[in-house]
C-alpha cells in the first residue's frame, strides 16, 4: 500500500518560483495500475522522481510499505563507458542481487549477443532500451513506476516488455507515465488526469480521456470522423 | 498499512525514508553500494587495458618520481642540508593527496546524477569511493617509492613511522573536508571549478613541499604557517627526519581548522543532497 498525501514541488528558477504540484494524493495498492495522462510539462515525471525517492518534496508526505522501483524507461543509471555486463554488475551490487541470475537473464532478454561486453556507448538506441529494461526487471519490486516505455523500441520489444511487465507482473502496482493514450487504456486500471499541478483520478478510462482532451484544449480537426482512440 | 515493516527492508526503504532499517542494515548498505561505486569508478578511469588499476598508484608514482628528478637537478633552494629525495618525497606525496582529493571531488555529482535514481545511493557514497580511491593511491605511491627507495639507500627510513602515518592522516583529512565541502559547492556554482584550478596550483608552492618553514624569513613564517596544510606537512617531515631537521607546527591550529571546515562541509552536502535532482 501506499499513500501519497498532499504532495507539493517548487522548482525555484532564475525568475520566479514554478509550482508544478500543487497538492496530489492517492492510494495505491498492490495489484492496481495508475496511468497517468497529461500535457507536457504537466509534472508527471516530476510527480515519478518524487515516489521513486530521487528527489524530495517541497511538503507532503509519501508512506509506502512496498518496495518502489527508480522509473523503468530511463537509461538505469548506466555508465556509458562501462560494458552492458559491468552495469548488471554493479546494479546487482548495489541491489545485493544474485549476479549469475541477472546476467543470465539479461543476456536471454535484451538480445544484445556480444555487445554485451562492449561499452554501452557503442549501442544503439533499442540496444540501450532493451539493456535498461532488462536491468529495471532483475529486481523484483513490489511497485513498478513506469516513464514512457512506449516510446522506444520495435513491436517485438514492446510485446516482451508487456509480458514481462503485465502477465509476469500483473500482481503489482504499477504507475504509468505515457502520451500513448491507447497503451493507458490497454494496461491500466486506474486513471488520473494531471493538469495545473493537481491529479483528478478516474475508474472508467473514457471519462479520463474525455476531460484530458477537454483540459488540453483538444479539438477534433476538420473533417474529423468520430475516430478517436477505439475502445475495443 | 502504512506502519508495515517493507518485506525486504535492505533493499528498500521507503522514499524520502530509512525508516524500518536499523543502523547495522544502513551500513550494511552503505557499505555494498562504496564498493559498487569503487568498482564502476575503478574500471571508468582505468578500464581493462594495459595495467588497468595499477595506473591508480603508477600514476602519481611518475609524477612524484619526475618531480624528485627535477628538485635534485636544479639543487632546489629548501635552505637545508636535508637530503633531496626525502624532501621532494614527502612534499610532493602530501601535495597529491590533498590535491587531487578536491580535483576528484568537484563536478563528481553532475557526472553522476543518473545515479540518484536509485535510493540507496547518497551523494556521500559517491564522494567516498572517490575519496578512498584517491586516498588509496596516493598511500600506495608513497609507501611504494619509500620502501623502493630505502631499499636502493636513497633515503634513510623514517624516524619515527607512526607520526608519519599520523601527520598524513592529518593531511588526508584536511582533504577530504576540503573536497567535499567544494565537491557540494560546485554543484551550486561553477565557479568553484573555475577557482579550484588557480588556487590549487599558486596554494602548491605556498603549502610547505618546496620549502621547510625554519628556513624562511620570521615574516614570511608568520604568514605561512596561517595555512593549515603546512602544518600538515611539517609533521610529517619531524616524522621522517627527527631531529636532523627542526619542524615548525601547530596540531592546536590544524585539527580545529579541519574539524571546522568538517562541519561545515557536511552542512553544505546536507543542503545540496536535500536538493538534488537528478538529470
Amino acid at each position: 500500500m501506499m499513500r501519497v498525501r498532499d504532495l507539493r514541488k517548487v522548482y525555484r528558477t532564475r525568475f520566479d518560483d514554478n509550482l508544478v504540484l500543487d497538492g496530489v494524493s492517492f492510494d495505491l495498492a498492490m495489484g492496481d495500475r495508475l496511468g497517468i495522462l497529461g500535457r507536457n510539462g504537466a509534472g508527471k515525471s516530476t510527480m515519478i522522481r518524487l515516489i521513486s525517492g530521487a528527489e524530495r518534496p517541497t511538503a507532503g508526505t509519501i508512506e509506502t510499505s512496498m518496495s518502489v522501483s527508480w522509473p523503468l524507461a530511463f537509461g538505469g543509471a548506466f555508465q556509458h563507458q562501462l560494458t552492458g555486463f559491468d552495469n548488471v554488475a554493479f546494479i546487482s551490487r548495489v541491489y545485493r542481487q544474485d549476479f549469475e541470475r541477472n546476467i543470465a537473464f539479461v543476456e536471454q532478454f535484451a538480445e544484445l549477443g556480444p555487445y554485451l561486453r562492449e561499452p554501452v556507448m557503442t549501442y544503439s538506441s533499442g540496444m540501450r532500451a532493451r539493456l535498461a529494461f532488462a536491468i529495471s526487471m532483475i529486481i523484483e519490486f513490489d511497485c513498478f513506476l513506469i516513464d514512457e516505455i512506449s516510446a522506444v523500441g520495435d513491436a517485438r520489444f514492446h510485446d516482451r516488455c508487456n509480458y514481462e511487465l503485465f502477465e509476469k507482473r500483473g500482481d503489482r502496482a504499477m504507475i504509468i507515465i505515457s502520451h500513448d493514450a491507447a497503451y493507458v487504456r490497454d494496461h491500466c486500471n486506474r486513471w488520473g488526469v494531471l493538469h495545473d499541478g493537481k491529479l483528478a483520478l478516474y475508474d472508467d478510462f473514457e471519462v479520463a480521456y474525455a476531460d484530458f482532451k477537454k483540459l488540453i484544449g483538444w479539438k477534433p480537426p476538420p473533417g474529423w470522423m468520430e475516430l478517436q482512440v477505439s475502445t475495443a | 498499512m502504512a506502519s508495515q515493516v517493507p518485506q525486504n527492508a535492505q533493499d528498500s526503504a521507503p522514499p524520502n525514508t530509512s525508516y524500518g532499517r536499523s543502523l547495522g542494515e544502513s551500513l550494511s548498505v552503505q557499505r555494498r553500494v562504496i564498493d559498487a561505486l569503487l568498482r564502476r569508478e575503478m574500471l571508468t578511469r582505468y578500464g581493462r587495458h594495459n595495467i588497468g588499476f595499477m595506473w591508480l598508484f603508477v600514476e602519481p608514482m611518475i609524477f612524484t618520481i619526475g618531480v624528485t628528478i627535477l628538485w635534485t637537478s636544479t639543487k632546489s633552494i629548501h635552505g637545508s642540508d636535508l637530503p633531496i629525495v626525502a624532501f621532494a618525497l614527502t612534499g610532493y606525496s602530501s601535495v597529491l593527496l590533498w590535491r587531487n582529493m578536491p580535483g576528484r571531488c568537484i563536478g563528481a555529482l553532475q557526472a553522476n546524477l543518473p545515479l540518484m535514481y536509485h535510493r540507496n545511493i547518497k551523494v556521500g557514497d559517491i564522494y567516498t569511493a572517490r575519496l578512498l580511491l584517491e586516498f588509496g593511491g596516493a598511500t600506495i605511491s608513497f609507501t611504494g617509492l619509500s620502501v623502493l627507495l630505502i631499499a636502493a639507500e636513497w633515503m634513510e627510513p623514517p624516524d619515527d613511522v607512526l607520526k608519519v602515518f599520523a601527520g598524513w592522516l592529518l593531511i588526508t583529512w584536511f582533504g577530504c573536508a576540503l573536497a567535499i565541502g567544494l565537491g557540494a559547492l560546485s554543484h551550486m556554482s561553477e565557479l568553484v571549478d573555475k577557482l579550484w584550478h588557480p588556487f590549487s596550483y599558486l596554494l602548491f608552492p605556498l603549502s610547505g613541499a618546496a620549502f621547510l618553514v625554519v628556513a624562511l624569513p620570521q615574516f614570511a613564517q608568520d604568514i605561512v604557517l596561517w595555512i593549515p596544510i603546512v602544518h600538515g606537512i611539517e609533521f610529517v617531515r619531524e616524522g621522517f627526519f627527527g631531529s636532523r631537521a627542526r619542524a615548525i607546527y601547530d596540531l592546536g591550529y590544524l585539527i580545529p581548522f579541519n574539524l571546522v571546515m568538517s562541519v561545515v562541509s557536511l552542512i553544505a552536502l546536507r543542503y545540496v543532497s536535500r536538493r538534488v535532482v537528478p538529470e
